[in-house]
Formats: structure tokens, C-alpha cells, sequence
């Protein structure tokens, strides 16, 4: 039989270094005893050593048994160096046993190991700091009782969040001391060796009983999460049992209490019209047209938009295109053809020198349309009917604006701008004529340049785009 | 009146406060205090719970308002100007103090702040901005700031909370534009719905930059927004229609659903009853399955537009569509094994890992899961295949139920 000592009850090193001879010695686990050796405790400097170096004759174990280890060596039970020996013993010749994390054993220490990180988490959670009055710089001091020992894996944690503040947290293990520089452990304390109280205290737990809604009971959902072992540390805890059998009470006098008169004041500030979505007057300048598409409600579009985008560009254009509708981007940002299709259609202006800020963009449907599909909208083609609903706006953009020439891009917009299905391809790249001495053009999306997959019939389509914008640039010129 | 103390604003100021689901303090950029002057950490996982109040709610941020004097008349709301519940207004300094003494004892995870609307949109903004201002470049505060965003306000105004907060939200309350028009006259869905769409493309403009590694600048932890459950006639199609296309055009991380809840001085307009613990609670879950497991919209099963308040959503869409089931957890892929009810995403990620190695069998789904009665039903294992039990017309009944919701005595 052969006995190992430890020098504390979290040494992982110590109990790595023998583990790590054991095996290699051909040791079973049978064949161990593990034990702590309480008067060899020394945790007076600092953290404890580093792993020492091997001396040789290697075998390697996955990192995950290795973290595994390293965390349940914080837990309680008597039996962990031993359960963990075991572990590493069968690991010689189940080398995938660590991956198979339904094996009785490696379940029962990884269960060991989760209830060391909520020990830890809940450490984070549940520590609860008291000014010690006098001291300058500022110094606190926490008295906590972890269910299992986790000051040191939990430590670099409050360093961090308090860095700049000088610390202690005191447990009946070991203690922490932070100076603001460097970090300290000593042996185990006594809760009168923290403060008694902090003059926040009350402010706190004024807090908490005020953000307590009394209407929404859940006391075993708060036990699950805030178990009953931590409440003597907690200063809030002691309202619990009041703000539980005042409840029902409480949640039936909002209850049953009738309404109050407001007062003459609110009776005043309530008097105010909401808004109303209708729209029915023609706009008589394109301002209205802008805070028209707003309210409008021609068509059910408006449900799942941001806002509606109206056009936009030179007051007195001589040339107009017309889009679809508004994509993704355009619907966040209010303004046509700002997205991936804008960026393309501005190539193109550029390409065909036509200057985009003497030009007026817009599109025939002023919503965006679109379908959620997992965390994206994708776009959808509107209506004949939508397209219908929405010329209200098109046409007065088209009676106020009085272009020489108006391109449609698109199907939809060849439909809203002549009335009628264009088919785009075969009416592309020529002068059509609209009422009031206006020439109508059709020419591609630019989202059709977008999608078309093959890159010869693109660059084909992507000059004949360029020649028609270049052309209806000269018939408005 | 006579001026209310401190802690008397306190009490008032949370009280206003509570009916805010979201105290979330997670998913924000990773921060610490070593190489600062004040205090504060963020970690970029999950958030802390520093407490649990007997409703079993996690209290992780103090959240407060800077006011509850509001001009606004929302009939569902404990602060609108038509109450008359007692009023108080905190300083900017006072809300500060509090934030980092409560802080530094480890009470919380940081801040979040409301308010009501006072004078106008911009004059409210302004002083919620002060105070998140003051706490980031005057005490170098690194903790978790959550500011609530007044949809009027001017895009300096937000850009600027966008700089200093974690997070920011706008809320939203009700699902149908109807019901807002009625309820909350002067709340308009447009205004919001556009601002929520300017703060998409403002964190999605900083996250570009060159900075795709790291959370964006503005606003890291996103933003979220909160419907409120059962104050109108809106059904849970509604509230997930909404909640589908909010997600998808705004990027938002997370809705939260509020159960209407009975208020101090309530509004005779509103049904002053007990909230609706169990829908709320349903809808939690419909909205995780679309959020988490990568359910679409139409794979939710409603009846008449409601959840089922008996059998958690995957359940109910399970027993609807029984002839996808049973699923073998041998061979299913993760799409397949998610959808089977009882199976958790880390559960599955647990299976998939281990039958690389063996077989897997009815205990070992048990060990990975965690639990198997819901399950069972709809599971082929090594030595295991349900028979008729997954057709079964009994099927419902022999399945766990969830534990009817009621006052739960101490």
C-alpha cells in the first residue's frame, strides 16, 4: 500500500507529481492511499509552487483531463484525489475515455468539476464587500463561505474588476489580500475578523425589496439560483421571509384598489390627439411626399418596415429612375439605393457620367417587402397590387418633380412607371414615349447585375446597363 | 410634498423600474480595471446574478430610473403622468455615487437606466448620457452599462450612449401598432422601428472598420427591446411575428416578453390581474427555439394563435408532426436531434461528441441530457426503439408535465 501526502488540500501539483510516478510505476489505484498533510499547510507566501518539471518517461493525457483535475482538486469530497487517480489509470489503455463523457466515472468528476465553477460563479456573485470606515486608500473587506475551496481560482476575478481598490475577502480556508499591486494568501479567518457592517447596507436592501415584484411569486426559482447555504452572508436575505408573506397581500390591494382620478395636470397632457395614419390630401410639394410615405397606408407593407423611403435627389431633375423598392439597408437608413445595389448602380452613374446628385432616385414601392428567414429578411417582389396602392406616391414624385425622362429599372418599375408588364431585356436600350411629352426607358435592376451567376452574360449585361443610363442621360440633357 | 431622502428616491426609483424584464449584463466586449484607475470588469460570456429576488428574478444591474415624472400617458405603465403614484428625481452625481458604492461592495454588475420623459425627448436623453458620461470618463467605471434610448432623441444624442453603454434598448411594449396607438398615444411604432434601425447600422458601421475581431465600439452587447404580454388582445402569433421580424431587421439580441403584471394605482383601462407566469414563460421558450435551435416561424405549433400553456413548444411541435419521429441519436444530424423534445443543445453537442467512440444508449442520452422522459417517446437508441408508443393517441398524458404555476408558499 503506498500513501501519498499532499501539502494541502487543493496541492494539484503535488498530486500531479505522484499521480504522474504512480502510473508510470505501474501502481493501481487500488494500491493508493491519498492523505493531506494538515501540519505541512504553508500558504504564508504567496501561490502555491509551480508544477515541477518531469523527470522523464512521459505519457500524455488530453488537456481536458488535465483542467478537470485542476478544478475538481477545489472540491470537498474525500474521495477526489482518488476518483481522479482512477481516472488517469484507465486512461492507459481507454486513451478516447475522457471524450466519452457518458462513462459513469468521467460523468461523476465532471459533475464534481461543475459543482466547483458554480461554487466559483457563485463566489462572483455572492461576495459581498463592507468598507472598513477610517481607511484611506479606500479598503473593503468580504467574510464568504464557498461550498467548495475556490478563493484561489477565483481570485484573479475580483483583481480585475477591483484592481485600483484595496481588498480582502476571508474565508474559512484561506484568505486574499489585495494591495492594489500584489496579491497575497494567508490561512484560514474568522467572520468577526471582517467588518460588521456598511452604511450601504441599508441602501441595498431598500433596493432589493423595492425591485421585488410581489405579483410575480417564484420562491423556489430563487432558491435554485440563490440556495439557502449563502443567505447568512447576504445582508438582502434577511427581508426574504417578510417580502414572501406580504405578497399575496400586497398583489391584492393593486388588485382590487380602483383607479385614482388623474390629476388635472395629466387630464391635460392626455387631452393630445394620437396620430393619425390616414393620408388623403394630394401633396403639393415633395416635403409632403416625404412625410406622407411616413404615415401612408395604401397597403399592409408598412406593418413590417422600419419607414417608408421616399425619393430623393435634384428638386427640378430632368432625368428620374425608378427602382423597385427599398432593400435591407435602405429600409434602416430611410434613403434609395444605398445598399449593395446602390453601390453597383453608382459604378454605373460614374461609369456613364452621369451625375447622380442632378438626377432624382426613387423607387415604385416605397416599404421595403421582405420575409424573416432565420436572423436575415429576404427580400420579396411586391404585388401587382402593392405596386398599384404605391403609384399614389410615384405619381405625385413624377407630377412634381417633371423629369424630361424617366428610367425604369426593373420589372416592377416598368410596370409602375408604364402601367403595364414591360418585358426588360427587349425593351431595354430605346426612347418609349409617356404622356406629357416624358420619355420612358426600361433598363436592368441593378440587383439583377448582382445575381446574374455567369460572368460573361454579366459584363454583357453590365455594359448594355452603363449604355442605356449613358443614354437616357443625353435624351434629358 | 416634502422632498423624498435618498433613500426614499431609491425605493420610488426602483419600484418604477421593475416592470423591465432585461437585467442582463452579458455578451459585452471583455474588460478589467489592471490597467485603469477605477473599478470595473465585463466577462464576455455569461453575466453575474448577484441576487435573486422571491420572484425569481436575477438582480445584476441596479435599475433604476433618473425619473419617474413622465409626460407620457402609456396605460400600461406605473409611471404614466395619469397616476398617482409618488414622484422623485434622482441628481446625476446621486446616481453615480450609488452605481459605484454599490459596485464596490459587489452588489452589482453595473447600471441600467431609465427614465421617464421629462420636458422633451432630447432634455431626457441628455441627462441619462450624463450620468453614463460621468461614470466612464470621470471615474474611468469599466462595468456593464445598460441605457434605455428615448426613440425622439436626437442621433448625437444616441451615438453618444452608444459610446458609453454596453448595451442600449428601446421598448417597444406592444405587439400590434394598433394597440400602441391605443394604449400609448404618445408612442409611436414608426419613430421606434426607425430608431432601432439607426442603432443597427451604427454598431454594424463600427464592428467595419477594421475592428472585426473585436466586439464594435458602439453599443458591444447590442441592443434588446421588450413586449409586454397580455395588457391587449394580441395572440402569441402576434407577439412571435413581431418578435421574427424584429430580430431580422434590427439585429436585435434579445426581446424580452413582460407578463402584464398588476401596478400600484393602475389604470382602470387594463385588467388589473395576476400576470400570466405560464405564457410568459412559454413564450420564452418559443422564442429560444427560434433564437437558439434554429426553428423557423412556421415549425412554432399555435392553436388558434396561442401556445400550448400545457406542453413546452418543441413538445408541441413534436406530437404535431410525430411522423418525423422517432430520431435515431445514432445517425440523426444536430438539425434533427435538436427538434426532438427534452434534448438541450449542449445535450446534443454531448451525444454527437461521444458516438464518435460507441454506440449510444438509453442511459447514455440520460447521462449527456440530463433527463430522458420526454424524450423517450421519440428517440431510437442502441437497444432501445419506442414501438407504437410514439403514435400512440395517450402519448400526451404519459408525458411529464410541467408543475402548474401557483403561489408558492415559503
Amino acid at each position: 500500500m503506498q500513501v501519498i501526502r499532499l501539502a494541502s488540500e487543493t496541492d494539484f501539483a503535488g498530486w500531479r507529481a505522484a499521480a504522474r510516478r504512480l502510473r508510470r510505476a505501474g501502481t493501481p489505484p487500488e494500491a493508493v492511499v491519498w492523505m493531506v498533510t494538515p501540519d505541512e499547510v504553508l500558504m504564508d507566501d504567496g501561490p502555491l509552487p509551480a508544477v515541477p518539471t518531469s523527470t522523464g518517461g512521459h505519457f500524455a493525457v488530453p488537456r481536458d483531463f488535465l483542467e478537470l483535475a485542476e478544478t475538481v482538486v477545489c472540491h470537498r469530497s474525500p474521495e477526489r484525489f482518488a476518483r481522479l487517480y482512477r481516472l488517469l489509470w484507465r486512461m492507459a489503455s481507454e486513451p478516447n475515455l475522457m471524450k466519452i463523457v457518458t462513462d459513469p466515472e468521467v460523468a461523476g468528476l465532471t459533475d464534481m468539476a461543475k459543482a466547483v465553477s458554480r461554487a466559483s460563479h457563485k463566489m462572483k456573485a455572492f461576495v459581498r464587500f463592507r468598507k472598513l470606515e477610517g481607511e484611506t486608500p479606500e479598503t473593503y473587506a468580504a467574510w464568504f463561505e464557498p461550498p467548495h475551496r475556490v478563493l484561489e481560482r477565483t481570485a484573479p476575478f475580483f483583481i480585475e474588476r477591483f484592481a485600483n481598490m484595496r481588498f480582502s475577502i476571508l474565508t474559512p480556508d484561506a484568505t486574499l489580500l489585495w494591495d492594489t499591486r500584489a496579491a497575497r494568501f494567508g490561512p484560514g479567518a474568522r467572520a468577526s475578523d471582517a467588518p460588521a457592517d456598511d452604511v450601504l447596507e441599508d441602501f441595498w436592501r431598500t433596493y432589493y425589496a423595492s425591485t421585488f415584484n410581489p405579483a410575480r411569486l417564484k420562491v423556489a426559482a430563487m432558491t435554485r439560483e440563490m440556495p439557502r447555504a449563502y443567505w447568512r452572508n447576504l445582508p438582502e436575505a434577511s427581508l426574504i421571509p417578510d417580502l414572501i408573506a406580504s405578497a399575496s397581500a400586497r398583489t391584492a390591494q393593486m388588485v382590487e384598489q380602483a383607479a385614482t382620478q388623474p390629476s388635472a395636470r395629466a387630464r391635460k397632457a392626455a387631452a393630445k390627439l394620437s396620430r393619425d395614419g390616414s393620408f388623403d390630401d394630394v401633396p403639393r410639394d415633395l416635403e409632403e411626399v416625404v412625410a406622407g410615405v411616413q404615415i401612408c397606408r395604401r397597403c399592409d407593407l408598412w406593418r413590417d418596415a422600419t419607414q417608408g423611403v421616399p425619393g430623393e435627389g435634384a428638386v427640378r431633375a430632368a432625368l428620374m429612375f425608378v427602382g423597385e423598392q427599398p432593400g435591407d439597408q435602405e429600409d434602416l437608413a430611410g434613403k434609395p439605393f444605398v445598399g449593395p445595389a446602390g453601390v453597383l448602380f453608382n459604378q454605373a452613374l460614374e461609369k456613364a457620367g452621369v451625375p447622380r446628385e442632378r438626377t432624382y432616385v426613387t423607387n415604385a414601392v416605397k416599404h421595403f417587402k421582405h420575409e424573416p428567414r432565420g436572423k436575415r429578411r429576404i427580400h420579396q417582389t411586391p404585388t401587382a397590387g402593392e405596386v398599384r396602392a404605391c403609384r399614389w406616391w410615384l405619381d405625385a414624385e413624377r407630377r412634381l418633380v417633371r423629369p424630361r425622362v424617366i428610367v425604369a429599372l426593373g420589372a416592377t418599375a416598368a410596370l409602375a412607371v408604364f402601367g403595364k408588364p414591360m418585358p426588360v431585356a427587349a425593351s431595354r436600350g430605346q426612347a418609349l414615349p409617356l404622356p406629357d411629352q416624358v420619355q420612358g426607358m426600361v433598363t436592368y435592376h441593378p440587383s439583377y447585375l448582382l445575381r446574374v451567376p455567369d460572368e460573361a452574360t454579366k459584363a454583357q449585361a453590365w455594359k448594355a446597363f452603363v449604355a442605356d443610363l449613358g443614354m437616357a442621360w443625353k435624351l434629358a440633357g | 410634498m416634502s422632498s423624498p431622502d435618498l433613500r426614499q428616491k431609491l425605493s420610488i426609483l426602483a419600484d418604477a423600474a421593475k416592470y423591465d424584464a432585461s437585467c442582463a449584463s452579458s455578451g459585452t466586449s471583455r474588460r478589467g480595471s489592471l490597467d485603469g484607475k477605477g473599478v470595473g470588469s465585463t466577462s464576455p460570456g455569461s453575466g453575474i446574478c448577484h441576487a435573486y429576488a422571491p420572484d425569481g428574478r436575477c438582480i445584476s444591474l441596479l435599475k433604476i430610473l433618473l425619473t419617474n415624472f413622465c409626460i407620457y400617458d402609456c396605460a400600461y405603465c406605473i409611471n404614466r403622468v395619469s397616476s398617482n403614484v409618488p414622484r422623485a428625481r434622482f441628481k446625476v452625481q446621486e446616481v453615480v455615487d450609488l452605481t459605484l458604492g454599490f459596485y464596490k461592495r459587489n452588489y452589482i454588475e453595473g447600471l441600467f437606466l431609465s427614465s421617464g420623459i421629462i420636458r422633451d425627448a432630447d432634455y431626457t436623453m441628455e441627462a441619462i448620457v450624463r450620468v453614463a458620461r460621468t461614470l466612464r470618463l470621470d471615474h474611468d467605471f469599466r462595468g456593464y452599462i445598460h441605457l434605455k434610448l428615448i426613440p425622439e432623441a436626437s442621433p448625437e444624442l444616441v451615438a453618444e450612449a452608444g459610446l458609453y453603454a454596453d448595451r442600449v434598448s428601446i421598448n417597444i411594449e406592444l405587439p400590434r401598432d394598433e394597440s400602441l396607438a391605443k394604449l400609448a398615444p404618445e408612442k409611436d411604432s414608426r419613430t421606434i422601428k426607425k430608431a432601432m434601425g439607426s442603432v443597427r447600422l451604427a454598431i454594424e458601421n463600427r464592428s467595419e472598420k477594421g475592428r472585426k475581431a473585436r466586439a464594435p465600439k458602439f453599443a458591444p452587447a447590442g441592443q434588446s427591446t421588450q413586449l409586454i404580454v397580455g395588457a391587449d388582445a394580441a395572440s402569441d402569433a402576434d407577439i412571435l411575428d413581431r418578435s421574427v421580424g424584429l430580430y431580422g431587421s434590427y439585429g436585435l439580441k434579445r426581446v424580452y416578453y413582460s407578463g402584464f403584471s398588476p401596478i400600484p394605482d393602475g389604470s382602470s383601462r387594463l385588467p388589473q390581474a395576476k400576470p400570466p407566469l405560464m405564457r410568459e414563460h412559454r413564450l420564452y421558450q418559443a422564442d429560444w427555439l427560434l433564437r437558439v435551435y434554429g426553428f423557423e416561424r412556421n415549425e412554432i405549433a399555435l392553436e388558434d394563435g396561442m401556445l400550448d400553456l400545457d406542453v413546452d413548444p418543441k413538445l408541441a411541435a413534436a406530437l404535431r408532426s410525430r411522423g418525423d419521429y422517432p430520431v435515431d441519436v445514432n445517425t440523426a444530424d444536430r438539425e434533427r436531434l435538436l427538434r426532438v423534445p427534452g434534448l438541450g443543445v449542449r445535450g446534443v453537442d454531448r451525444l454527437i461528441g461521444v458516438r464518435r467512440f460507441k454506440r449510444l444508449t438509453l442511459e447514455d442520452v440520460k447521462r449527456a441530457c440530463g433527463a430522458l422522459a420526454k424524450a423517450r417517446p421519440f428517440i431510437v437508441a442502441d437497444g432501445w426503439s419506442p414501438g407504437g408508443l410514439t403514435d400512440s393517441a395517450k402519448l400526451a398524458a404519459l408525458l411529464p408535465r410541467d408543475r402548474p404555476r401557483q403561489l408558492e408558499l415559503f
